[in-house]
């Protein structure tokens, strides 16, 4: 089994401990990871601004760096989505329709490859889990409140099972963070508005650690976390999963 | 000229943030009651394929189903006309009107029940300005109509405004203690005042929910009564429909009125579901069907099953972005997700910014009863407007510039280092510049590591 590590271009340049602990976490787990100094980004930043043609080359480019393995894992939802899903307007070459099908999201690959159910961590912290849209509708790796009242998904699965921790009751489970790419900056004001609505159901419910499966939404509600020097330490699911403390 | 785009409608709807704050909690006060109304349907999601399915079939022989309807209406004893446009609707009400309500001396009165369609046809003002009164009879559409104010959401008129909005509205308009506020008197001044219109009234007009092909008959859904006072007190009775209202038989109805109002409000079902077929002794009735760009929508294979919608408004009280930024932000009479992917195919260049007031969080696609992929096409419609060169240049070449850096890891790398090292010496003062960085007016950017991931596996893992 071949697997390589993706780690996007975001979390490369700002969030590099994010990577660690990603590669810690899979090697962890027993899972023997190539990183392809080559890589850099999935293309969706220019395609959800209308401009998938011009992503075409970092399609192409991404394809040619990650055809070989037999998985790309990498730990955001919102560019494993990308891949699977708009990854359609190049020439679907037998390397495309590999590397559409073998790209995980982290939680998803530990889940429903390696099949593990539980990971040995102790985390005695209350933690809010914000569900990325991406990975939660768009790759359904949670259930949706438009769907079911029943709030479960891949990450509280194994969150769950961590010593001491405790999850936070979100009043909205899944309310999107307003993050949206360039959304964030192009709709500044309800980007912002959504954010701090966010952190308002989290702190209103008691999270001390705001955790999640995307490095983008986090980002986002990061950023407004330290405007607001609001006592939330945010982490990403790798961190938590791979033994780090806040 | 002046038209203003979402971002600044919303960023101007969002100075108030107590308002925005009520304006959220009400509509998302909607998703609940629809969500409970929903969970205990162990069906639900199997209606919501079921009807998307009919509605695949019908708009797939709509031209059938259209003409099939027309026979059986004209069968009933119904006259039908067809519009192609907006302007040709509402000549056809007019010629309507002048030849069937002769009166003399005085305008002619038309009653109204809500309809989304006359409203994306401006007929009250085409209508006004022919002599004809026009009083709308729907609560929150005549609140509007007092204000003069577009409708705000498609199912709630006037759902963006308080209680204490309305007290002073009708203190103008109908002489309400100034201060009231109690929705009761309220609303008994609004019924008071629209009994005297619905008696006085020569032409009632109505929208259609659903147009039965099998029997020529159509259904109209509201919860105050408003249509049926209406259209049996008046001699002659207007029917204003869409091309897409078709259903291909009356046993299909009930997938939809399942649908429909707990979708919309959290009810099993709208207080009226009514049903009109053939006129009255002595009286008239006439369906207007009217096309308005919906065939070109049709032709459009990624935009085509938009036209499934059965008007709910789902999608706006599930929508974060709608809820914090208003139905008025969207300057189209439909508003919300829906209406981001409906507006394009009437004026791509003036509705240019509405496929991007999303983040694409796909809850408008999975609330939807008719199952629309609404966040696919808002994408596909952001292509659109790319490829039309209708994207402000500054993201247009910054995209393209973008792009080019990250299909050159080199580049790329070097690039990243370097905007990292300014991140890092610059000051906080500039970084955070709100004139210059939007992000930083209300977060603060990631602290940039010295170390990339690269950087660092380059030095431990090689």
């Amino acid at each position: 089994m071949k697997v390589a590590l993706f780690i996007p271009c975001y979390i490369d340049q700002f969030y590099p401990n994010v990577g660690i602990a990603t590669l810690q976490l899979l090697e962890k787990l027993g899972v023997e990871v190539a990183f392809p100094m080559k890589q850099t980004c999935c293309g969706q930043p220019m395609a959800n601004s209308g401009c998938e043609q011009d992503s075409k080359g970092v399609y192409a480019h991404f394809v040619d760096t990650f055809a070989e393995f037999d998985y790309i894992v990498t730990p955001s939802g919102s560019c494993t989505y990308h891949i699977k899903k708009h990854y359609d307007i190049i020439e679907q070459t037998p390397a495309v329709q590999k590397v559409r099908k073998s790209v995980y999201e982290l939680v998803d690959f530990i889940e429903n490859v390696l099949k593990i159910e539980e990971i040995p961590v102790d985390f005695p912290h209350k933690v809010g889990l914000h569900l990325s849209c991406h990975g939660q509708r768009g790759l359904r790796q949670a259930n949706a409140s438009e769907i079911t009242g029943v709030r479960d998904g891949q990450i509280s699965k194994l969150l769950r099972k961590l010593k001491g921790i405790e999850l936070t009751e979100l009043d909205r489970n899944d309310e999107c963070c307003g993050f949206g790419g360039t959304f964030c900056v192009a709709e500044e004001a309800v980007s912002a508005r959504m954010g701090k609505d966010r952190i308002a159901d989290h702190l209103r419910n008691g999270t001390k650690v705001l955790t999640g499966g995307d490095v983008s939404c986090l980002m986002h509600l990061e950023g407004i976390v330290k405007r607001q020097n609001a006592p939330i330490k945010v982490m990403h699911i790798a961190e938590i999963l791979n033994g780090n403390q806040p | 000229m002046n038209h203003q785009n979402h971002p600044e409608l919303a960023e101007a709807f969002n100075k108030d943030f107590e308002r925005t704050t009520w304006h959220d909690e009400t509509l998302w006060f909607v998703r609940q009651k629809r969500d409970k109304a929903v969970y205990p349907i162990p069906e639900f999601q199997d209606l919501r394929t079921l009807a998307s399915e009919i509605k695949d079939h019908t708009l797939s022989n709509l031209d059938n189903y259209l003409i099939e309807f027309e026979q059986n209406a004209i069968k009933n004893g119904v006259k039908v006309h067809w519009a192609a446009d907006a302007a040709e609707h509402n000549q056809i009400v007019m010629d309507i009107i002048k030849s069937s309500c002769k009166v003399d001396g005085r305008n002619t009165r038309m009653v109204k029940s809500k309809s989304m369609l006359t409203e994306e046809c401006h007929l009250n003002g085409f209508l006004q300005k022919n002599n004809i009164d026009v009083v709308d009879t729907d609560l929150g559409e005549r609140i509007i109509q007092f204000r003069d104010e577009p409708p705000s959401h498609i199912v709630m008129p006037a759902i963006h405004l308080k209680k204490e909005d309305v007290g002073e509205t009708f203190h103008e308009h109908l002489g309400t203690t100034k201060g009231e506020k109690d929705p009761q008197i309220l609303t008994e001044a609004a019924r008071q005042h629209l009994r005297e219109k619905f008696i006085a009234a020569d032409v009632a007009l109505t929208g259609v929910n659903f147009a039965i092909a099998e029997t020529g008959s159509f259904v109209v859904c509201t919860n105050e009564g408003n249509a049926d006072l209406g259209v049996n007190l008046a001699k002659v009775h207007i029917a204003s429909m869409g091309i897409e209202k078709i259903i291909p038989k009356l046993h299909h109805l009930s997938v939809y009125t399942r649908l429909l109002a707990r979708s919309a409000t959290g009810q099993p079902i709208t207080t009226y579901t009514s049903h009109f077929t053939k006129p009255a002794e002595g009286k008239e009735m006439h369906i207007v069907i009217v096309d308005n760009g919906r065939t070109q929508q049709l032709g459009r294979a990624d935009f085509r099953n938009s036209l499934k919608c059965i008007r709910c408004g789902a999608c706006m009280n599930t929508c974060p972005v709608y809820r914090r930024s208003g139905g008025h932000s969207y300057d189209f009479t439909v508003p919300g997700p829906i209406g981001a992917i409906l507006s394009p195919n009437i004026d791509l260049h003036k509705h240019k910014s509405l496929p991007f007031a999303s983040t694409l969080c796909g809850s408008c696609s999975d609330v939807c009863p008719v199952k629309i992929d609404i966040h696919v096409q808002l994408y596909k419609w952001r292509q659109i407007v790319g490829q039309q060169n209708e994207l402000p240049a500054t993201k247009k070449w910054g995209m393209k510039g973008l792009a080019k850096v990250l299909s050159m890891p080199k580049v790329y790398d070097l690039g990243g280092k370097l905007a990292r090292g300014a991140l890092r010496v610059l000051p906080h003062g500039l970084t955070h510049n709100q004139s210059m960085n939007p992000w930083a007016k209300a977060r603060e950017l990631p602290d940039a590591p010295k170390q990339s991931f690269k950087e660092w596996y380059e030095e431990n893992r090689k």
